[in-house]
């Protein structure tokens, strides 16, 4: 009874191809936002193409979990935990999906940069990124662990990040502000610190979904939320960065 | 508008029990089969049993109308309460108790007597009817009530062995429900049954539970998660776990629960 496996010995080979599926997904996620930040700081143009096209597969795996989930749900009725790990696993392929989504986008507006000459100083980006890329990392280890503890040290990071943004956001504007030449450049970047800080709290929504699917429960506390910038004013006189 | 967190936390509903039973143990002999199971069944629901072979559940329902009086050195102890009354009380009759607590069983069991006899057989045995009108009454609003009606009207005087498998357990549910019971006992009413016929029976039993209060012991767990409001899990001879369906199916609290229902032991 102690034995973790199925009856049908089938059934576990089933849902284990599907969460390494899950893995691999991630593993890929996370390895896009990489490249495309290192685009980003190396100004690399030909790194933000591949990072691009490299979404096509993150695609391609997200429809075979599709399967795979579909597959288990037609012919092993799956109940309980068996349950709780396919309705999971279907959530958080769409989820990662988004996720490969960000980072392309953030390599599209790389090489909208590139062209042009102006370089800001960009090293809050970076940071936000490695910081989403260990939520990232962190996240797929809750998974293939079934750790729920680690799950939710995840959902409790994302505040970071959207302090890290918060802050970004203003300095942002600020240069805007300071210098109307800046404003494309700002506002790509802008828009890359939102694409990251968006990666987060997809990773908190994975954080939540493991918890689900570990415990049977969704986490109790309400979700740590800090990006403020959809409130965020500055006026003219105002540009000291705070 | 509905917000999503009253959704997922009904306010409880003083839950009613029509039967109460409490520490009930049942020994065969020297063998003992159940230990001290206690559950509440809510009335006007379905509450299924679930567990392994042997694991006590038919002998449990078998408690609930005294069909165990009949097995010889079956000895039942603890308390089973019927709206507070105990049933294993010396005055209780239990012919009367069992037209109350009505029976299907696994196998569908005509006897070997037209359609009409079959449902007419128990309001025949306990005077339900005082003349030929109200004994037709009888028969074809059970008949109606099983669902079945339609199919045997123009042949109510034909044999019930010569029905399909799943019109016979309908017409078994008919005869119970003729003695109008309060609650009906069901020992694996579908596992004779195909696919179409099983959806049937199931169809009915959702519909009955608007009048009677249903308890039934099924080896399929997807039957017991369609249509139970209510689920026991047995094993060994005891309650492991006991909960709302839904929440049995989605997030059992017991290990042996899990074990069980996702295919991990039996």
């Amino acid at each position: 009874m102690s034995d973790n496996s199925h009856i049908v010995t089938s059934y576990d080979e089933d849902l284990g191809e599907m969460r390494n599926a899950i893995i691999e997904m991630g593993g890929l996620a996370e390895s896009q936002l990489e490249a495309a930040i290192r685009a980003l700081v190396d100004r690399n143009s030909d790194l933000a193409q591949s990072t691009i096209e490299a979404d096509v597969d993150i695609d391609e795996l997200e429809k075979e979990i599709d399967n795979k989930a579909v597959r288990i749900l037609a012919l092993r009725n799956p109940v309980a935990d068996d349950l709780r790990n396919v309705i999971s696993a279907l959530k958080i392929a769409s989820t990662l999906e988004r996720v490969a989504d960000y980072s392309a986008n953030i390599a599209k507006r790389v090489i909208a940069l590139n062209t042009s000459e102006t370089t800001r100083s960009v090293s809050a980006i970076p940071r936000m990124g490695e910081l989403v890329r260990h939520m990232i990392d962190d996240t797929l280890t809750a998974y293939a662990k079934n750790d729920a503890e680690l799950a939710y040290a995840v959902w409790h990071r994302d505040q970071d990040v959207d302090q890290l943004y918060n802050s970004m956001f203003r300095e942002l504007l600020t240069y805007m502000m300071e210098d109307p030449r800046s404003i494309t450049t700002c506002t790509h970047m802008i828009f890359m610190a939102k694409n990251i800080e968006r990666i987060g709290d997809h990773m908190t929504n994975i954080a939540e979904i493991i918890i689900y699917q570990v415990t049977g429960e969704a986490p109790k506390q309400n979700r740590p939320k800090g990006d403020k910038t959809s409130v965020t004013m500055i006026e003219h006189g105002d540009t000291k960065a705070k | 508008m509905q917000m999503l967190a009253e959704v997922d936390t009904p306010v409880e509903n003083e839950e009613k029990a029509i039967i109460s039973a409490r520490d009930v143990s049942v020994f065969y002999g020297d063998k003992q089969a159940l230990n001290k199971v206690s559950l509440e069944i809510p009335v006007n629901k379905i509450t299924s049993l679930i567990g392994p072979s042997g694991c006590g559940k038919s002998t449990f329902l078998r408690c609930l109308n005294r069909m165990n009086d009949t097995v010889e050195g079956c000895r039942v102890e603890g308390k089973i309460l019927l709206d507070g009354a105990d049933i294993y009380d010396a005055k209780v009759d239990e012919v009367l108790l069992r037209a109350r607590v009505g029976m299907v069983f696994q196998k569908p069991n005509p006897f070997p007597k037209s359609i009409y006899d079959n449902v007419a057989y128990g309001p025949r045995i306990h005077g339900l009817a005082h003349n030929k009108d109200e004994l037709d009454d009888i028969v074809l609003t059970s008949l109606e009530k099983a669902g079945l009606l339609k199919e045997v009207r123009d042949r109510l005087n034909s044999t019930g062995t010569g029905l399909s498998g799943g019109q016979q357990q309908r017409l078994c549910i008919a005869r119970a429900l003729a003695v109008q019971p309060d609650i009906i006992l069901m020992d694996e009413p579908c596992s004779a049954l195909d696919p179409i016929a099983t959806a049937k029976v199931e169809e009915l039993i959702e519909e009955l539970r608007e009048n009677y209060t249903i308890i039934i012991v099924t080896h399929s767990m997807q039957q017991a998660a369609r249509i139970s409001q209510k689920t026991a899990f047995f094993h060994l001879g005891e309650i492991v776990e006991v909960g709302d369906t839904e929440q049995l199916f989605t997030s059992p609290k017991d290990e042996r629960t899990q074990g069980y229902i996702t295919g991990r032991f039996g």
